[in-house]
């Protein structure tokens, strides 16, 4: 094999952590739910569709990228909160395998009223004109929209960890994913932190679908591999820990990226073998908390 | 069965009235027609051994584990099968058993957990430092990690997160539970001081000689297989050594 040169090893480290940081941010989400509600979300790709079919809708109506970022996380995230309320709420205290048919359910008849709706064709998403550039930083000539996406994903994640860190609510969703009933007996209604957290995962979910959509657009079936993802990744960085959804997402991200430059028939391959590696040697993940309540 | 709270229950305002009160874990028929009184401004033992259903009785009048038949009310109001956080709401405020600080939460975190849905922003620091003019102890440790504190330093902050609720009504669950004698002490001397500060205490305790500690004629009600058997005041107990003995076990 010959000699790999540098700046295209430095450019597939670009795309890997773009690609990661589309998985971060669906992953994250995952890990909320997890965290809070303890429901495994088997949809959390189907919502992610949700929110790359919401960025077409509303860029065909309004005519810019970011009106539909933000009106795909509004959208999906009120879909969430409407069905954690209607559909899991009913579900909780009963056999835990519940919740996980219902969010499988979802993920099977989501995709089919999406294709009743708007067909099986997949809906095409213009990158933004302002983003469709490339940016030259010495050797290297960077895609404008990658970049894009690393910045946003940070902005995003910092703004969630001021959230989660800083607010009050945040304060109540951290202490409801150790011990939600003893939040309660403080007098807080942890019902509906948990409508709000379902709200928050699958809106993170959406704002990965929605910022990956310019690059693969929007399919009815695009939420099955994005689930799997932010299964391999939620598995490889620990169930129910935000840092595990960053670090794991980034680095899955990575292992795809160098996968698929090397030899792209075994990129998803790579990623389920890193996670068989990772649960091997440390089955609770890397972040993964020992006994969470 | 003879039914003790009407005759032992001295003046003064109800503030919390079980009536008849039956629990379930499931099929198991855990408390069987339990009835008690708790008036404004008194401590209240709950004296009995090993998985008598003192808990359980905690939990019940919490919302945790609403009863499947019988009353609870607080202040005259009804709150059987009422969910915990309205529970809270009213001014019932519960010190577990097993503590649950939050230990993910700094030990001021969990403090502002405790007073978030009671009061407004601006009134905190005023409860902060009530709360830490019980504990001084809390207050070095505001940074750290409830995970990180001591069992007695974890107690501790379980009385002082109620208190940041501002209850008319505490249930504490064992607090002298795993810890060691200074401790204990320490603690039953703040109970003391809370009643005297006006609050009124449900306590469970499964040693006589600690409630003892409180005052001999403290009220208490002893507890048997999901039943209250015995209740008076502690020096009418000891008048009737065979039977508490009986009921507690070696454990006066
Ligand atoms: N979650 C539960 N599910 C089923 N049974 C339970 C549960 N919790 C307690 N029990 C049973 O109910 C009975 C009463 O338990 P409870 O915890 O109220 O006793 P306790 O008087 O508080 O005991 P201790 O002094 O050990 O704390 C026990 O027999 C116990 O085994
Ligand atoms: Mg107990």
């Amino acid at each position: 094999m010959s000699e790999i040169p540098w700046n295209v090893i430095a450019m597939q480290l670009f795309f890997g952590i773009a690609l990661g940081c589309i998985f971060v941010l669906l992953s994250s989400g995952m890990s909320i739910i997890y965290g809070l509600l303890d429901v495994v979300n088997f949809a959390h790709g189907t919502f992610a569709m949700l929110g790359a079919y919401a960025v077409f809708v509303v860029v065909s109506l309004s005519d810019s990228f970011f009106v539909g970022i933000v009106s795909a996380v509004v959208i999906v995230g009120i879909i969430g909160m409407v069905i954690e309320f209607l559909l899991l709420k009913p579900l909780y205290g009963k056999d835990p395998l519940l919740p996980l048919l219902l969010t499988f359910g979802l993920s099977v008849a989501i995709p089919d009223f999406m294709k009743i709706v708007f067909g099986l064709i997949g809906k095409p998403i213009s990158f933004p004109d302002a983003l469709s550039g490339a940016i030259t930083l010495g050797p290297l000539t960077l895609p404008g929209y990658r970049l894009f996406i690393i910045i946003f994903t940070l902005v995003v994640m910092i703004s969630l960890w001021l959230f989660l860190k800083k607010s009050d609510l945040g304060m109540i969703i951290r202490a409801s994913t150790r011990d939600s009933q003893m939040v309660q007996t403080l007098g807080i209604n942890v019902s509906r932190i948990w409508t709000v957290g379902f709200g928050m995962g699958v809106g993170l979910a959406a704002l990965a679908g929605a910022i990956a959509a310019p690059m693969m657009s929007a399919t009815p079936d695009m939420g099955v591999d994005m689930t799997m993802t932010a299964f391999v990744v939620t598995v490889v960085g620990g169930l129910g820990s935000l840092g595990g959804a960053i670090v794991g997402g980034l680095f899955i991200g990575l292992v795809v990226a160098f996968t698929s430059y090397v030899a792209s028939a075994y990129s998803s391959v790579a990623m389920y073998f890193c996670m068989a590696v990772i649960l091997l040697v440390r089955p609770r993940g890397l972040f993964g908390e020992q006994g969470r309540e | 069965m003879k039914r003790y709270s009407e005759s032992i229950s001295g003046k003064g305002v109800s503030m919390l009235r079980l009536e008849d009160v039956n629990t379930y874990y499931g099929y198991s028929h855990i408390l069987q027609g339990v009835s008690l009184e708790v008036k404004e401004g008194e401590i209240v033992v709950l004296l009995g051994r090993n998985g008598v259903g003192k808990t359980t009785t905690m939990k019940t009048i919490m919302g945790l584990q609403p009863p499947k038949a019988g009353r609870v009310f607080f202040m005259e109001d009804n709150i059987a099968g009422l969910p915990p956080h309205k529970i809270s709401r009213k001014g019932i405020s519960l010190i577990p058993e097993d503590r649950r600080i939050i230990p993910n939460l700094t030990v001021l975190e969990n403090l502002k957990l405790g007073s978030l849905v009671h009061s407004k922003a601006d009134e905190r620091d005023a409860l902060l430092k009530m709360a830490f003019d019980y504990f001084p102890r809390l207050k070095e440790r505001v940074k750290h990690l409830g995970g990180n504190l001591s069992g007695g330093e974890q107690q501790m902050l379980t009385i002082a997160r109620a208190l940041m609720g501002r209850p008319k009504l505490m249930l504490i669950d064992e607090p002298s539970e795993g810890l060691a004698p200074k401790i204990v002490h320490e603690i039953m001397e703040i109970i003391k001081q809370l009643q005297k500060d006006g609050r009124t205490i449900l306590l469970v305790e499964q040693h006589m000689e600690i409630a003892m500690r409180l005052s001999s004629n403290q009220r208490a009600y002893i507890m048997e297989k999901g039943r209250i058997r015995m209740g008076g005041s502690l020096d009418e107990l000891s008048c009737q050594m065979d039977e508490v003995v009986r009921c507690l076990g070696v454990k006066i």
